[in-house]
């Protein structure tokens, strides 16, 4: 569904995405990880086209959309949320949901009956009328979610969903990962909590420098010698002995 | 879950009505010149701060330059009429042609330019500056001298025998500005509108189209600022650059919305009521010229230290109406 390939994204001398790969098929939960920055919030940007990459191919369902304007690549079905939560402060959670769920439907009626289902499925219908400044973290984090979601998109890049919320909130938005998923939505996510990516994901990229050092299996990736020395630096591949690092 | 929330936002209808009860009451119940040119003025500010308001205050594009627009349409209404013979009449649709055209111009420079914010703002300052001096130094315009246009009254000639005639053309004008205000409020153009006031990068994200909808945006406020300004020439029948071109118009559109209560619907009525009020006390008490914008500026921080969503707060207190200023 999604293929990248030599991803390049150069800030002045500093190559913050270098040469990356990677591919994504459909009905997949794909896992995107990494030391803090490694470039991955860099190769969303340059993937939903908030950046211009300077080298490289993005193909979306066989189309090359590198490059493309944001609000295209959203309208062919990529849709991406924000580390960062960016919710529309001073609108209600509704009128938040609704701004995603216009994309489909043209009059305000149909907008709001979709907006609330899918308030409804991330769990957020009883905070439908609050203003989004009012959220939690763990409030706005599933509002990035649900917006992202009533755009109907065929594939969510999720950007640290789970970063900021305590184990329970943890768990719940797993679950709901999990439920999007399962609804038909394709999965690419950016985490930190290795106990969501361990459960979640089928395939697991390791970013670091810029670089793409590991991909596989989750059990396979977490004991790989390079990707323990990413995070623990030189040397401890050794100590750690290839054990269980989890 | 509260099930208000499942039912389309309701129109006001009963509010809507009283007050356009109200305002067609009001020429036959306060029949002096005064008390109606006074309705005309406030109605007037009342349409052009919501020509503003829809781009300022709806999609949160702040300009200080919507002067540019105004005077464009009364410029291009007035030479269409003195100098190629066209009926005032004809000066509307060509005034609010000639606005929507330089907005859609002002629009396409600087929003594609990424020019945001305060940058917008100085930037519509300029270009309302440059058309003030275009129209001080070339002779179709009348140069400095401004354009007279003589007194023929008749309906035909967009001059009414009773000033009442033209506080009806007004009222219609801002009752017509209302009900567009009302439709974005529960529209998809108005909800994209807000996304990209609250946030443009996650409007962006959710495939809305920024620029072109900031562009259709400046574009239709640009032409009802036109169409005030063709109103505005033949209500006081002189221009010249500095009346139509003036920061101080872009002034007064801006406070109009902001005191009342930007990117809402009624805010630009209730701050063109004051500042008409204001601007008529003032004048009828001292002989001191411009002390009603003294006044108005002193409120203006008052309201935005006390009320920073406008007067409007004042009447929807009870409400408590979530999200704010949708």
């Amino acid at each position: 569904m999604l293929q990248v390939q030599g991803l390049s994204k150069i800030f002045g001398g500093l190559r913050a995405v270098d040469d990356a790969s990677l591919s994504v098929d459909k009905g997949r939960i794909v896992a995107l990880i990494g030391p803090n920055g490694a470039g991955k919030t860099t190769f969303f940007a340059c993937v939903a086209g908030f950046h211009q990459p300077d080298a490289g191919r993005v193909h979306f369902n066989g189309q090359d959309i590198t490059g493309m304007a944001p609000h295209l690549i959203a309208r062919h079905g990529m849709v991406r949320t924000f580390q960062i939560t960016q919710p529309f402060a001073k609108l209600s959670v509704l009128d938040n949901i609704m701004v995603g769920a216009y994309q489909l439907h043209a009059r305000d009626a149909d907008a709001r009956a979709h907006a609330i289902a899918v308030a409804q499925k991330v769990g957020m219908a009883p905070l439908l009328g609050q203003a989004a400044m009012e959220l939690t973290v763990a409030g706005r984090k599933r509002l990035e979610l649900a917006r992202a979601l009533a755009t109907n998109p065929q594939l969510l890049l999720l950007d640290e969903v789970m970063a900021g919320l305590n184990p329970s909130e943890i768990v719940e938005m797993v679950g709901i990962v999990r439920t999007i998923r399962d609804l038909g939505v394709t999965v690419l996510l950016i985490e930190h909590v290795m106990q969501a990516v361990m459960s979640l994901s089928e395939n697991i990229y390791v970013l670091s420098h810029g670089r793409v050092i590991a991909q596989g299996a989750p059990r396979d990736v977490v004991s790989d010698p390079a990707v323990i020395e990413a995070y623990l630096g030189r040397g401890a591949a050794a100590i750690h002995g290839g054990g269980t690092h989890a | 879950m509260s099930d208000h929330l499942h039912a389309a936002r309701p129109v006001p209808w009963a509010l809507h009505l009283s007050l356009l009860a109200l305002a067609v009451a009001f020429p036959f119940v306060f029949p002096s010149n005064f008390m109606v040119n006074f309705g005309v003025m406030a109605l007037f500010y009342a349409f052009i701060g919501q020509a503003w308001n829809i781009s300022g205050g709806f999609a949160g594009q702040m300009s200080f330059g919507h002067v540019a627009f105004f005077g464009v349409g009364a410029y291009v209404s007035t030479v269409m009429q003195m100098r190629f013979g066209f009926s005032p009449w004809w000066g509307l649709p060509g005034a609010a042609l000639a606005g929507a055209l330089v907005a859609g111009f002002v629009a396409v420079v600087s929003f594609r330019a990424g020019l945001k914010g305060s940058y917008f703002a100085l930037i519509t300052l300029a270009f309302g500056e440059v058309l003030r001096i275009i129209s001080n130094s070339v002779d179709i315009t009348g140069g400095g001298l401004g354009m007279l246009i003589p007194m023929k009254a008749g309906v035909a000639n967009f001059q009414f025998e009773e000033r009442s005639g033209f506080y009806f053309l007004i009222l219609l004008f801002a009752a017509a500005s209302v009900v567009l205000a009302e439709w974005l409020r529960r529209s998809r153009f108005g909800a994209r509108l807000a996304a990209i006031r609250e946030n443009e990068d996650a409007a962006k994200a959710l495939g809305i189209d920024v620029l072109s909808e900031k562009i259709k945006v400046l574009v239709l406020s640009g032409a009802m600022c036109g169409m005030g300004g063709c109103f505005f020439a033949q209500y006081f029948l002189y221009i010249d650059p500095t009346i139509v071109f003036g920061v101080d118009k872009s002034v007064e559109m801006l406070l109009v919305s902001m005191i009342g209560g930007a990117g809402t619907v009624y805010g630009p009525l209730i701050g063109a009521l004051l500042l008409a009020s204001i601007s008529d006390i003032t004048r009828v008490m001292t002989q001191i010229q411009g002390l009603s914008l003294v006044i108005y500026g002193g409120l203006l921080v008052i309201i935005i230290a006390y009320l920073p969503n406008g007067l409007i707060d004042l009447f929807r207190r009870r409400g408590g109406q979530p999200g704010g200023k949708r």
